[in-house]
Formats: structure tokens, C-alpha cells, sequence
């Protein structure tokens, strides 16, 4: 099982995402929520809010104590933000990978850009990547694996417990960051090892977000929006 | 626009999903705003209230106070411009923000047409009372949609009606067969695209945010359960006794809007709330949901 932390931000994106590849998820709003996930997505969204909702319910410190234990985390965007141990014009939050952060590295909505990479590591095709007000990683300290570097900045990173990426993939049709994320939380992705995944378009995050509460809990399931194959009985492939 | 800068644009909202998008007049009320969890500030030079206290024209504010509080906070700035008023929207988009609400709260500048956001790389957010009147703002280019509700009355009562009015013309367009979607879209003047679009989807294309009138935690939650994205709090929070106290429990309540014990704990110890007006006591000329169509 893999959680999304539900506080602010793009949730149902990775949530799609990751149902997409089999596994089992769920969004996480507190302590309880935290019971049995292999690994956490922090996922976009604005940092500041994140950061302030985390302190005052005290979640930071359920990150920090599953991280110990030996849950994998991954940061998209604000979420990478939150997982630095070093910010370029302030005080670090979770502090649990070391790498340096810039808040805003590009400038305003009117800099954000879609563009792609290849990652042979993740995928033998092409990435696309898609970068909304993205921070830049500006260095990576010892025990840091760089997995993108564009320019001067770095734009995907890992340690052996953490993931960071100042792009969003749960905003394209690539399934390969999430697929590597499962992986790395030690859980089986199934479906195949395509690049892109077809049926997704960017309004797929939707079936999860109509327009009442209690329209969201019985938003239709993926396996009727998807006609891909997959083990139902055993979706985490474990 | 081209369609890969309309699509990141729509993105950026996405992001704002589930957060509190706060109405403020100067560097200090910005700064609270982010302080408190705001997801962005909206930089006016008169909060809606004000605006309708002092009356005459209410126009895009001064560019040179909206580019203090650009540079003052990290979370993203929006500012209004007039219906209808495309050169503000140029002025703003040369300022380099990050989205525009083309605001019936400002007084409009053209009753025929609104602005062909198309023509702009910068973002559009804008009002809407019902499916029709989203979806038309959609075709022209807007990138996110937020209920027009009753801006500066301190009152929800409106924001529930344009979501509710929103929800119930969205539930009929799932349940209709197709062929009555082409009478349903002419009927209430939805571009017949979009129709299906939404007809399929079960909700709005774009992230849509609740406005106008929300002053209380309670306020927001209930937006939030009624199924909005997000909400916008304009005078509520300045307008009230301690701005930096609200302004915090909202974006608790909104963060936990199905979660009544986190809710009444956001709604302990406030102190006053913005004083509201009743929506009948206000003079029909004077209400600003009807501006815009």
C-alpha cells in the first residue's frame, strides 16, 4: 500500500497514477492513516500551506518516525521542497534528503514549460516532464543519486530512502516514475513496461473528484475506465 | 494560448486544490496570508466590502502595489481586472503574475463581451452562478472557475446557491440521455462540446473554486463538501477581528472539511467575524453576481 498525503494539492493525480499500475493506495490525512504503507507520495501543491498544516496536526513527526522505520517517501515538487535538508532562503521542514532547494527557480506561472529526458535508468524511452512554478535542486550532498540533471539544476534525485522531483509526472501519461517509486517501496507494479499509458488524458484524475463527497467515495472504478489486464486479487503483486 | 500552455495553466490550479486563496491590500496582509497556509494571495487595493461601501468605479488596482506584494511572498499572486477590460489584462500579464481573475467584484468595463483569454499565455480564473455561465468563461479560455457568490456580504448564502445551481445542472447532464443534450446545452447557452464533456466527466473540465461570502472555518467546509476545489476568502478575513487567527483556522478547516471534530476545533476562539449584510437588504443595482453573464 502506498499513501498520498491529503492535505493540499494534486492527491488525485497520484492517486490515479498509481491505481493505473495495480497498487493499492490511499490518501492520508493522519496518524492512523499511516498504518501499513510501504511508502508516502508528497505530492504538488503550495509548501508553505503544506509545511504549516504538517506542523500544526503534528504529522511532521509521523513522516520523520515512518521514514525511520523504513518507509520510502518521494516529493513531487512541494513535496520535494518539504523533504530537503537545506532551503536556499529559509528554514527546512522534513529535512530528510540531502539536497539544496530553490523556491520558485524559474519565476512566475507564465516560466512554467512542459519539456522531456531521457532517464535510462526509469525507462528506454523518453520521459515527458512537466514543470508548474517548479524550486530547483541546486546541489546534492553525499549518499544522493542524481537521476536528471538539466542545466544548471538537478531535477530528479534519490537517496535510498527518499525521491525527489521538481516536475509533476502524475500530470503526464508516464507511469514510469511512479513504477519506480513502487519498486523502490519494494511492491510489484503490473501492467506493461510502456512509456506511456494511453488511456490516460489529463482530465483522468477527475473520476476521482465529482462533483459531491459522497460521489468521490463511489467514483467509478479505474477497471472499468481502464481495459488493461490486472490482478485484482493480488494488486500489490506481493 | 497555445494548447500545452492552456493545459499547464489549468495545472497550475490543480495545484491549488484544496487550499484557501486569500484576498489581500498590502505587503503585511500578504505576508499573514502565506504565513497562515494561504495557497495564494489575490492583491486588490480595496477589499470587495470596501469597494461596496464606497461605491463609483472600482478598477484593476495600481500595478506598483501588486508588484510589492509579488516580491514580498513565494505563493503564487493573482489580481482582478474588469469584465470585458483586455488592456488591463495585458498590463498584468506584462507584470508577470500568476493568474488573473477577470472579477465581476470590479466594475465591468465592456456588458457585452468578456475578455478572449485565448489571446493570453497568463492565466484566467472566473465567476460563474451556474453550468452555463462556467462553461461559456471555459470556451473563452478561462483556465479555473470559481461560484461569483455575494463578494464583500460576509454572506455564504449565494456562494451555496451558484454551487448548488452548478451540481444540479451537472446531475442532470450526466442522467440525460444523449440526445437531449443538444435542447439542454441551447437552453442554457453551454457550448454543445462542452456539454458532453461535462456530461462524461460528472463534474466541471477545470478546477472550480467556491467565492463570495464566505467569512467562517464552517463556511469553507461547507463549500468544500458541497464539492468545490478550493475557496477564495476576500473581505472575510481582513474584515475581521484577528485576520491572522482566521486566516489559519480556515485553511484547517479546509484542509479537513469532512472532518467535524478538526472543524470545531478550527472554529474555537475567533473572535468577530466580518459583520454581514443580508443579500435582500442590498438594493438590486448594487449587487454584483449579476454583472457578467
Amino acid at each position: 500500500m502506498i499513501g498520498v498525503l491529503d492535505l493540499q494539492g494534486d492527491v488525485f493525480e497520484h492517486l490515479d497514477h498509481m491505481e493505473r499500475l495495480g497498487i493499492a493506495v490511499r490518501p492520508v490525512k493522519q496518524a492512523e492513516d499511516f498504518e501499513g504503507l510501504a511508502g508516502l507520495i508528497l505530492p504538488g501543491g503550495e509548501s508553505t500551506c503544506l509545511a504549516r498544516l504538517l506542523s500544526v496536526f503534528d504529522i511532521d513527526k509521523v513522516i520523520i518516525r515512518k521514514f525511520h522505520e523504513g518507509v520510502k517517501l518521494w516529493g513531487t515538487c512541494a513535496g520535494a521542497i518539504l523533504l530537503a535538508k537545506s532551503l536556499t532562503r529559509e528554514a527546512p521542514h522534513l529535512g530528510l534528503i540531502d539536497i539544496e532547494v530553490e523556491r520558485n527557480g524559474f519565476g512566475s506561472q507564465l516560466d512554467s514549460f512542459a519539456s522531456e529526458a531521457s532517464i535510462p535508468r526509469l525507462s528506454q524511452t523518453p520521459i515527458p516532464l512537466t514543470f508548474i512554478r517548479a524550486p530547483k535542486i541546486l546541489s546534492a550532498g553525499k549518499g544522493v543519486d542524481v537521476l536528471l540533471r538539466m542545466g544548471d539544476f538537478i531535477a530528479a534525485a534519490e537517496s535510498p530512502g527518499v525521491l525527489v522531483t521538481i516536475f509533476h509526472p502524475e500530470l503526464t501519461p508516464s507511469l514510469a516514475f511512479h513504477r519506480y517509486f513502487a519498486r523502490k517501496c519494494g511492491l510489484r507494479p503490473g501492467g506493461e513496461e510502456t512509456a506511456i499509458d494511453p488511456s490516460w488524458d489529463k482530465t483522468s484524475w477527475m473520476r476521482l473528484a465529482r462533483i459531491t463527497p459522497m460521489e468521490r467515495r463511489s467514483a467509478e472504478p479505474l477497471a472499468k475506465v481502464l481495459p488493461q489486464e490486472m490482478d485484482h486479487e493480488n494488486p500489490e503483486g506481493i | 494560448m497555445d494548447a500545452k500552455r492552456y493545459e499547464l495553466n489549468v495545472q497550475l490550479a490543480q495545484m491549488l486544490k484544496g487550499g484557501v486563496i486569500m484576498d489581500v491590500t498590502n505587503v503585511e496582509q500578504a505576508k499573514i496570508a502565506e504565513e497562515a497556509g494561504a495557497v495564494a494571495v489575490m492583491a486588490l487595493e480595496r477589499v470587495p466590502a470596501d469597494i461596496r461601501r464606497d461605491g463609483g468605479v472600482a478598477r484593476m488596482s495600481d500595478p506598483a502595489m501588486i508588484a510589492e506584494i509579488k516580491k514580498a511572498v513565494s505563493i503564487p499572486v493573482m489580481a482582478k481586472v474588469r469584465i470585458g477590460h483586455f488592456v488591463e489584462a495585458q498590463i498584468i500579464e506584462a507584470l508577470k503574475i500568476d493568474y488573473i481573475d477577470e472579477s465581476e467584484v470590479l466594475t465591468p468595463a465592456d456588458e457585452e463581451c468578456h475578455i478572449d483569454k485565448t489571446k493570453f499565455a497568463i492565466p484566467f480564473v472566473c465567476g460563474a452562478r451556474n453550468l452555463g455561465e462556467a462553461l461559456r468563461r471555459i470556451a473563452e479560455g478561462a483556465a479555473m472557475i470559481r461560484t461569483k457568490g455575494e463578494a464583500g456580504t460576509g454572506n455564504v448564502v449565494e456562494a451555496v446557491r451558484h454551487m448548488r445551481t452548478m451540481n444540479r445542472e451537472i446531475r442532470q447532464l450526466v442522467a440525460m440521455p444523449v440526445e437531449e443534450v443538444t435542447g439542454f446545452a441551447k437552453a442554457n447557452g453551454i457550448p454543445y462540446e462542452l456539454a458532453l464533456k461535462v456530461r462524461e466527466l460528472g463534474r466541471l473540465p477545470v478546477v472550480n473554486f467556491a467565492a463570495g461570502g464566505i467569512a467562517t472555518p464552517a463556511d469553507a467546509a461547507l463549500m468544500m463538501q458541497l464539492g468545490c476545489d478550493g475557496v477564495f476568502v476576500g473581505s472575510g478575513i481582513f474584515k475581521s477581528a484577528t485576520p491572522a487567527v482566521r486566516a489559519r483556522a480556515i485553511v484547517k478547516a479546509t484542509a479537513y472539511f469532512n472532518d467535524p471534530a478538526k472543524i470545531l476545533e478550527a472554529s474555537m476562539g475567533l473572535g468577530e467575524a466580518m459583520p454581514g449584510l443580508e443579500i435582500s437588504a442590498i438594493p438590486k443595482e448594487q449587487l454584483l453576481a449579476g454583472r457578467g453573464w
